[in-house]
């Protein structure tokens, strides 16, 4: 995967958004862009397999490895929805989410964390930080459609 | 399985439940009935269909009926459904019985998802009449189905389609690494062992029966006696949930579909239950 130095995360509309960007960067003109999501966790197997599920749900994908690559892809261009990993190296998933909450128009992503953590006081954890659905691992494609129905995201 | 033996099971099935098994589908026979066969201590199918023939037991028959119906369920399976009895059904029915428990049956529960999502609504359930009292029962043809039920216990793949992860937390306590939930929910359901193929004149009567997981498995012969059995237990004003595409209007003239609700039905006012 090739990556640009200042990250523009959704590069197929990406032109045609960023000439005509709105406070998100998202909103071109002439056609409704497809949702966007964020896929942060540090294994590349998850998010190659979550990749395939999720863009056969219609969404527009970018990836990260950890929280702090995840906030800099949400500074450049604040995504639709972001599933999340919860243990990372730099940067964790918890820890990122409470950074996003408080950041200008961190509020907009619906955030699904998916992540072997599945104490019933981490998810309130989680849930208390702003995450919107919780998905716990192993998962599959039906899960991830309903959960992510469950966000408002379909 | 040789066609003798598979006749044998179609043929047992359609006469215990009504079942209507496509027996061209022999892979989705022999995954059903290999878990039974080691189960009961056969070496193969071949060998639990000839023990089967030989004793004719009552309760293997009714194993291998079992083994043969469909479980497909989940929580909060048609959310807008329930929304609907959440959000209308249950304040109506709670202003006009007064003190008089509303009943809701979910019938064919399988392993008891749709029952206790029941539960959770009438738990969280606003803008319900003071005192209002709200019963829940649900009912199988498996004894195997009803005990999952009752133990309340699910898999994380069970719990993560269709339930909020909210809901989880909130009546759910993690055990290893299933979900089991809260006695208070649990307690909210009775289960019964129920053949809606059979009579089910005893049965009582339900403010709102759900019948959504088991139509379609049905001989079209039976299919309409039950829904006309179901609608003999529903009172004039209650309400009646159905798979929408089994299309009960093209069976029996006892429910009339609710505009703009699929799979929502009421009592036909003109239907009158056969004596």
């Amino acid at each position: 995967m090739t990556r640009v130095v200042v990250p523009h995360p959704f590069s197929a509309f990406s032109h045609e958004a960023l000439t005509d960007a709105g406070e998100n960067g998202f909103k071109g003109k002439e056609r409704v862009p497809l949702k966007t999501c964020l896929l942060v966790d540090d294994s590349r197997v998850i998010r190659k397999v979550a990749r395939r599920i999720l863009e056969e749900l219609g969404f527009e994908i970018a990836e990260a490895s950890d929280g702090l690559e995840a906030l800099a892809w949400c500074r450049a261009a604040m995504p639709d929805a972001i599933l999340l990993d919860w243990n990372m190296p730099v940067m964790n998933g918890l820890e990122f989410l409470r950074t996003l909450r408080s950041e200008p128009g961190g509020d907009h992503p619906k955030v699904v964390f998916c992540t072997v953590e599945s104490h019933p006081d981490r998810i309130r954890e989680a849930l208390a930080a702003g995450a919107t659905e919780y998905i716990m691992k192993p998962f599959d494609g039906d899960i991830i459609a309903a959960k992510f129905a469950e966000a408002g995201l379909t | 399985m040789t066609p003798e033996d598979i006749q044998l099971v179609v043929a047992l099935c359609k006469a215990r439940a009504g079942l209507k098994i496509d027996a061209t589908k022999t892979y989705l026979m022999e995954s059903r009935l290999a878990p039974l066969a080691r189960r009961e201590g056969y070496n193969s199918i071949e060998e639990l269909i000839a023990g089967l023939k030989q004793r004719r037991e009552e309760p293997l028959i009714w194993a291998l009926v079992e083994a043969m119906t469909l479980n497909d369920t989940s929580f909060f399976r048609d959310k807008a459904l329930f929304a609907q009895l959440r959000d209308e059904i249950l304040p109506t029915l709670s202003r006009m019985r007064g003190p008089e428990p509303i009943r809701l049956w979910s019938a064919a529960c399988a392993t008891g998802q749709e029952a206790y999502s029941l539960a959770i609504l009438a738990e969280e359930a606003e803008g319900l009449e003071a005192g209002a009292r709200i019963e829940i029962y649900g009912s199988d043809i498996s004894e195997r189905c009803l005990e999952k039920a009752q133990a309340g216990v699910y898999t994380s793949f069970e719990v993560q389609r269709g339930l909020p992860i909210r809901q989880l937390v909130r009546h759910f306590e993690k055990v290893e690494e299933n979900w089991r939930l809260s006695p208070r929910i649990r307690q909210r359901v009775r289960w019964r062992r129920i053949n809606l193929a059979a009579d089910l004149t005893a049965v009582g009567r339900f403010d709102v029966i759900l019948c959504r997981n088991v139509l379609g498995s049905l001989d079209e012969s039976i299919r309409r006696r039950v829904l006309e059995s179901l609608a003999a237990a529903l009172p004039a004003d209650g309400f009646m949930l159905i798979e929408p595409e089994a299309s009960p209007q093209d069976l029996t003239d006892a429910f009339r579909p609710i505009s703009g609700r699929p799979g929502l039905f009421a009592r036909n006012p003109s239907y009158r239950v056969a004596a």
